[in-house]
């Protein structure tokens, strides 16, 4: 680190860090300087000119803007002088003379940094009596994000987002002098996944995001800060509601995890929250319809299928399938309850379209802040673009800085294929060739810090596959640390509270830990149960008699349609907790509501490990529970007490009886510490600070990063904790408290040897991954994101198209060993040749009538329908 | 009268490659390239050279400047587009292998491995000439590889711009050369020398600039300063404009001359034997002359003293019937047009001068629009803003240059027509607000003189 340097704002002697702006380090200093167009994650332009100062010269003081100017040791500068105080009165002069003033409806009126700083820094009134200039208003840049042309202040914060942040250059400025305004090219909507950060960054209320407009005024609202749960990212977010409403969200800048941005699936899918279909009752099948009953009637019906399964079929006889959309402690209930009460170990919260408990958690881990650092970055998963939005903005920066090399192994073309050194193509069920390819190997050669991002690029072959490259990569580079890459919200920190067949809450194997969290827990199973695929494949074949759904849609989610519906079919009893009805909830006998996110407090995991706190904002509809509560009333049912009492209760249980999560007590969650999220295996009691709520009128305007000019800090959980250095979880637990605590769980990978059968020239290799917009739940009842799944298409290079005489758009028929599906097919040149795509669980028939779960690949064939 | 940059204005083929062979055309080049590269920069510097783009640079000090790194870029601005300027097209389009030849000595001076020629959008005929003149050039031998057999290789690339005044400032036409949106880069760096094009080091110069790098060559430098007087060493093409009887381009030995001999005796005198009432003297972001100031030689330090520049020589004439309101609105919603919107003063605060300069005119001005006028001056350029003295009214000159609180100097440039009308004319200005119209009864948008 560089020693500081001293420089003084206004009289005041303030310490710098050498190179950075003269407004950060005068912020810092104590001095806010009034800025349109500087931010701190972004490039500074110099353009809105609200910045000057007066920086002393050897020709006497000059104006300058502040964000443009590195500091200098010894710099003198003056914030309040007259003719900064003149600059400043002109500027914002000038940047009313156009602007509509119409701030009793707009939406920004209130939190708006023109108002503002008009306010602090700006003239009394307009000397400007001509005709203000028009534009149409608004205009929609894409079918998120409005915008007014006559409230922009030209400051190119949206543009410069989209450009450099996003890499979406779509929005641009046009025409210039007094018609200067921001605009889409022609036929070329703002079509970014992304794009909702610009309506954030907006200094004006000039961009608008369709949800929020009109919805509310800044001073109604009541914001919680909280953590995203659209995907496994876990960005930081100021969750804002009004009359019991959720209506925004808003990025908040946690520098190791989303540095204050957030995707538009996680931005605005909060309307599903909202959305009209939420159960607020439970529900039981009468004949061939579901219909509402009291909780104590639908919880007696549930408990009576569980305790006659357990009592005639026994334990094994029972099944929890779900938990990813679970906060932690709704995870350790469930998993708790299944042990314990129903004493059955067939849990498993992934839909079989992840990666064995074992492997997410065994291997050694790394941060995304380490993927940033890397030598070498290798992806072996999907698209991070279509998955970890917010991941892929990180990993793209550092990418185009040359921080870090990425090589890519991968099926088809991703988005970062564009920023990878070496990008390789492989057919699926052949990853672990691209890794021992000679373009690969040439950069993992010296590579000393290789960081794996390991995920599932296909569903259409078999985790086998993964699982055999992660080998092949450590055989080559033996000291790789991973990254998960799995996109399910809190999958990770459902597969930390043990919700996976032979998986003990705090990542110990059922080995390991069954005498440990015995003692607390009372008797638990002695053999790992099933998996999702084997849990409904026991269902399928009539050995499964009460199946619980923990917000799980085996039939939209899981890889094999067909199993997953004879499954349904045979299940005895199924126990739906869920928020909506969803297709498999429709086939329940049982319909628990739940509480959705922003209703219920808690904690969860991001795919590092990092766990950070959920608030609850609204209530939830109906008489909708938490899941855990849930489980309690369900295990009282039953005539068992688990013990559970309230959130905070199980958070310091979990700290005391999972060994990775020991020292994450709901007080250091709650601490100022705990504000970025607490690195589970890493962390420690904290002193308890004041926690940093935020005021309800508080903008969570992206604040500057504490540590810009500098390498990032890796957890900002405490000065004393040592580097996170990998697999050093299990040491650092010991010293919490006496009790002999288990290993954590590791896993070596080790190749699988499955041959991966040759393909016969008629065939085409299925791949199949998510796109952001899909049919899932959230993004349907989301009624701003539901239009904007693409719909399902196969896609196959223009070459195959031609050659199985198929041309672009027509319907064709997709025939697998499982089944077959009619969707149009589309040429595509970024698909390689001998691959059909088809993104998984789009609107209509998809990949999942087709895949073969229990092969290595999938094999399809084309064909017209005439 | 010295001919050195227009020796060719009256040879009608001097656009050809043949024409310009004939009249000792590529021979400085050829001359160039038997010296070595310090040769050549000293030659130049010896010249006492100055950029004729507007700021004056000296030419030799600025190729000095050039930082180490590979590649290096030569650039020529043939962007002209300041009001009143029209000698680089003339340069371009009658004798375009002489633009040619002076850019390839200047990438032989700083060991440049590349030259772009930036041609104004709207220029089709120089376009035309110099991409034909590129094209028997490279034929020639004359670019690309191994040129004249000297074993010294460089590429011309032609570029046509797509019509913004601001692409006229160098960093602007960087980025435009880029591909981007001509927006001026901030400062520092201030000199393209350090990072230029592609952030490698580059020279930019003007079309005249390197118009002249032949006959220096072939010449000596030390026999080009002999020429003009004072700061002004060498000859300089002067395009004058407005009511004159012979408006046109004139080289001339500017420090030996003032801008009596060159309008009343070069240019022909006011048009109709006309009284003069104001002048700019160079390029209309130079603040404005008159009457009293023109036994001011044309030499860039009694110039400046004045409180204005010689800029790119462009000297536009007012006569007495000319609206001084009027001429300066015209200039100013030349630049608030122009303004690339990047910074706030500009592109807000000349689009606001000009509308209440358009209502003065139109005879809807106030009383207070004038000490309005002023303040939204100051916001664009605070401090004293620099003027010419006033013997009637015992204003003292404000040597120019200004400062800013703008990227670039387009800025500014919307006050100075302004400002320069205002604080000389003001009773004309009053007279528009009392009248509630224009005395000349030239309402704008008619065009013609009532």
């Amino acid at each position: 680190m560089t020693e500081p340097i001293h420089i003084t704002v206004d009289g005041k002697e303030i310490e710098a860090r050498p190179g950075e702006p003269l407004i950060a380090a005068a912020e810092r200093g104590g001095t806010y300087i009034p800025r349109f167009c500087y931010h701190p994650r972004m490039r500074p332009v110099g353009m809105c000119r609200m910045c000057l100062v007066e920086v002393v010269g050897p020709r006497g003081p000059m104006l300058q803007p502040s964000c443009m100017v590195p500091v200098a040791d010894g710099m003198e500068v003056n914030t309040e002088t007259p003719s900064v105080k003149r600059a400043q009165d002109g500027m914002l002069e000038l940047l009313l003379i156009n602007h509509p003033l119409d701030c009793p409806v707009c939406d920004k009126g209130g939190e708006c940094p023109l108002q503002d700083q008009t306010l602090a820094f700006g003239p009394g009134e307009s000397r400007f009596v001509e005709e203000k200039r028009h534009w149409e208003k608004p205009i929609y840049l894409s079918p998120l994000v409005a915008l007014d042309r006559e409230r922009c202040v030209q400051c190119d914060r949206c543009t410069r987002f989209a450009g450099e942040i996003a890499g979406d250059p779509l929005i641009s400025f046009m025409n210039r002098g007094a018609h200067t305004e921001v605009n889409t090219f022609p036929d070329d909507p703002f079509a970014s996944y992304f794009s909702g950060n610009t309506v954030q960054l907006c200094p004006v209320g000039a961009l608008t995001a369709k949800p929020y407009r009109f919805k509310a005024r800044p001073w109604d609202l009541d914001q919680v800060e909280s953590t995203c749960t659209s995907c496994s990212v876990g960005c930081r977010v100021a969750v804002q509601s009004s009359s019991d409403r959720l209506v925004r969200k808003l990025g908040v800048d946690v520098d190791a995890v989303n540095q204050g941005w957030l995707c538009d699936k996680g931005r605005f899918d909060f309307e599903a929250v909202n959305s009209d279909e939420r159960l607020g009752t439970p529900q039981v099948r009468t004949g061939d319809s579901l219909a509402e009953t009291s909780w104590g009637a639908a919880l007696r019906k549930a408990a009576d299928a569980l305790q006659g399964a357990k009592e005639r079929h026994g334990a094994a006889s029972i099944a929890v399938l779900g938990g990813a959309r679970l906060t932690n402690e709704d995870a350790y209930a469930w998993s708790k309850l299944a042990r314990t009460v129903l004493g059955t170990d067939n849990v498993d919260a992934q839909l079989g379209d992840g990666l064995p408990a074992e492997v997410v958690l065994g291997l050694p881990r790394a941060t995304i802040d380490d993927a940033n650092r890397a030598d070498v970055l290798v992806l072996l998963t999907a698209d991070i673009k279509e998955e970890l939005p917010v991941l892929y903005l990180r990993l793209r920066q550092s990418a185009i800085d040359k921080r870090v090399r990425v090589v890519e192994v991968s099926p088809v073309e991703t988005a970062m294929t564009a920023y990878a050194e070496v990008s390789v193509r492989s057919l699926p069920g052949e990853l672990a060739a691209g890794i021992q390819s000679n373009k690969a190997k040439a950069v993992l050669k010296d590579a000393e810090k290789v960081v794996c991002i390991l995920g599932r690029p296909t569903l259409a072959e078999s985790a086998d596959a993964v699982i055999d490259a992660a080998a092949a990569l450590l055989a080559q580079a033996p000291n790789t640390t991973f990254l998960s890459g799995l996109r399910r919200s809190n999958v990770h920190g459902a597969l930390d509270m043990g919700l996976a067949p032979g998986v003990l809450p705090g990542r110990v194997s059922l080995a390991d830990g069954r005498e440990f969290l015995g003692a607390t827990w009372g008797e638990l199973p002695v053999e790992p149960g099933l998996d999702a695929t084997g849990i409904l494949t026991a269902a399928a074949e009539g050995r499964i008699q009460a199946l619980v759904l923990l917000g799980a849609d085996p039939l939209a989610d899981f890889a094999d349609r067909d199993l997953a519906r004879r499954a349904l079919a045979g299940a005895g009893t199924v126990i739906a907790v869920d928020a909506f009805l969803n297709e498999s909830a429709r086939h329940a006998d049982v319909v628990l509501p739940a509480a959705m996110w922003g209703e219920k407090p808690g904690s969860t995991t991001n795919l590092e490990g990092r766990v950070s706190r959920l608030n609850q904002k609204i209530t939830p509809p109906g008489t909708a529970h938490a899941d855990w509560m849930i489980a309690v009333e369900l295990a009282d049912f039953l005539g068992a007490d688990l013990g559970l009492t309230s959130v905070e209760q199980i958070t310091d249980e979990i700290a005391d009886l999972a060994p990775a999560y020991a020292g994450i007590t709901a007080r250091a969650l709650s601490s100022t510490i705990g504000f970025d999220g607490l690195l589970a295996g890493e962390a420690k009691e904290q002193p308890h600070t004041a926690p940093p709520t935020m005021g309800p009128a508080e903008s969570p305007e992206i604040i500057a990063p504490d540590n810009q000019g500098e390498a990032p800090s890796g957890t900002n959980i405490a000065p004393e904790t040592p580097d996170p250095a990998h697999g050093s979880a299990s040491e650092q637990t010991d010293d919490i408290d006496d009790v002999e605590r288990p290993q954590l769980l590791r896993f070596t990978p080790a190749s699988s040897g499955r041959e991966v059968p040759a393909i016969d020239g008629y065939s085409l290799r299925l791949v199949s991954a998510h796109k952001l917009y899909d049919a899932g739940t959230l993004v349907q009842r989301a009624p701003s994101l539901a239009p904007l799944a693409p719909g399902g298409a196969v896609r196959v290079n223009p070459t195959d198209l031609e050659r199985l005489g198929l041309t672009n758009g027509d319907s064709v028929r997709v025939t697998s060993s499982r089944g077959a599906i009619t969707i149009p097919a589309e040429a595509d040149v970024s698909v390689p040749k001998g691959i059909a795509v088809i993104s998984f669980d789009q609107p209509g028939p998809g990949a999942a009538d087709l895949i073969d779960t229990a092969s290595m690949i999938t094999d399809v064939r084309l064909e017209t329908l005439s | 009268m010295v001919s050195i940059v227009f020796a060719r204005m009256e040879q009608q083929d001097a656009h050809t490659l043949d024409g310009y062979t004939r009249s000792e055309g590529y021979s400085g080049l050829r001359k160039a390239l038997s010296m070595t590269p310090e040769a050549v920069l000293e030659d130049v510097k010896a010249s006492q050279l100055a950029g004729r783009g507007g700021a004056g640079f000296a030419t030799g000090q600025k190729w000095s400047l050039i930082a180490e790194g590979f590649p290096r870029y030569v650039v020529v601005n043939g962007d002209e587009s300041e009001p009143g300027t029209f000698k680089d097209r003339q340069l371009m389009e009658r004798d375009p292998h002489q633009v040619i030849e002076g850019s390839l000595i200047t990438a032989y001076a700083v060991r440049a491995t590349r030259v772009f020629l930036y041609i104004r959008g709207e220029m089709a005929l120089a376009q035309e000439r110099v991409g034909q003149a590129l094209v028997d050039a490279y034929a020639g031998g004359y670019v690309g590889a191994d040129i004249m057999g000297s074993g010294w290789s460089c590429d011309v690339v032609l570029h046509h711009g797509a019509g913004a005044y601001v692409v006229g400032e160098e960093t602007a036409l960087l980025e435009s050369l880029e591909g981007k949106r001509a927006f001026p880069r901030i400062k520092p760096p201030f000199y393209p020398a350090a990072k230029g094009l592609y952030l490698q080091p580059t020279i930019v110069n003007n079309v005249e600039t390197v118009s002249t790098l032949p006959w220096i060559i072939r010449n000596t430098g030390e026999t080009y300063a002999t020429y003009g007087a004072g700061r002004a060493p060498g000859t300089r093409i002067m395009c004058v404009s407005g009511h004159v009887k012979k408006p046109g381009n004139y080289e001339v030995e500017a420090g030996k001359i003032t801008f009596r001999d060159l309008i009343y005796d070069i240019a022909g005198g006011i048009r109709d034997d006309k009284e003069l009432k104001a002048f700019v003297p160079g390029g209309g972001s130079a603040p404005w002359l008159f009457p009293d100031h023109l036994d001011l030689p044309l030499d860039p330090g009694p110039v400046g003293a004045e409180g204005t520049m010689l800029g790119s020589g462009a000297v536009v004439v007012m006569d007495e019937t000319t609206c001084m309101v009027r001429a300066a609105w015209n200039l100013v919603r030349f630049y608030s047009h122009e303004s690339c919107g990047q910074c706030t003063p500009c592109r807000e605060g000349g689009n606001w001068l000009e509308k209440i300069m358009y209502r003065i005119e139109n005879g809807n001005g106030r009383p207070e629009d004038l000490d309005l006028l002023l303040d939204v001056g100051e916001t664009i350029a605070p401090g004293p803003f620099p003027h010419a003295s006033n013997k009637a009214t015992g204003l003292e000159a404000v040597p120019f240059p200004y400062k800013m609180t703008t990227i670039c100097f387009v800025g500014p440039s919307a006050v100075v027509p302004m400002h320069s009308a205002l604080t000389r004319f003001r009773d004309e200005f009053e007279e528009h607000i009392r009248l509630g119209a224009c005395p000349h009864r030239v309402a704008v948008g008619s065009g013609v003189h009532a």
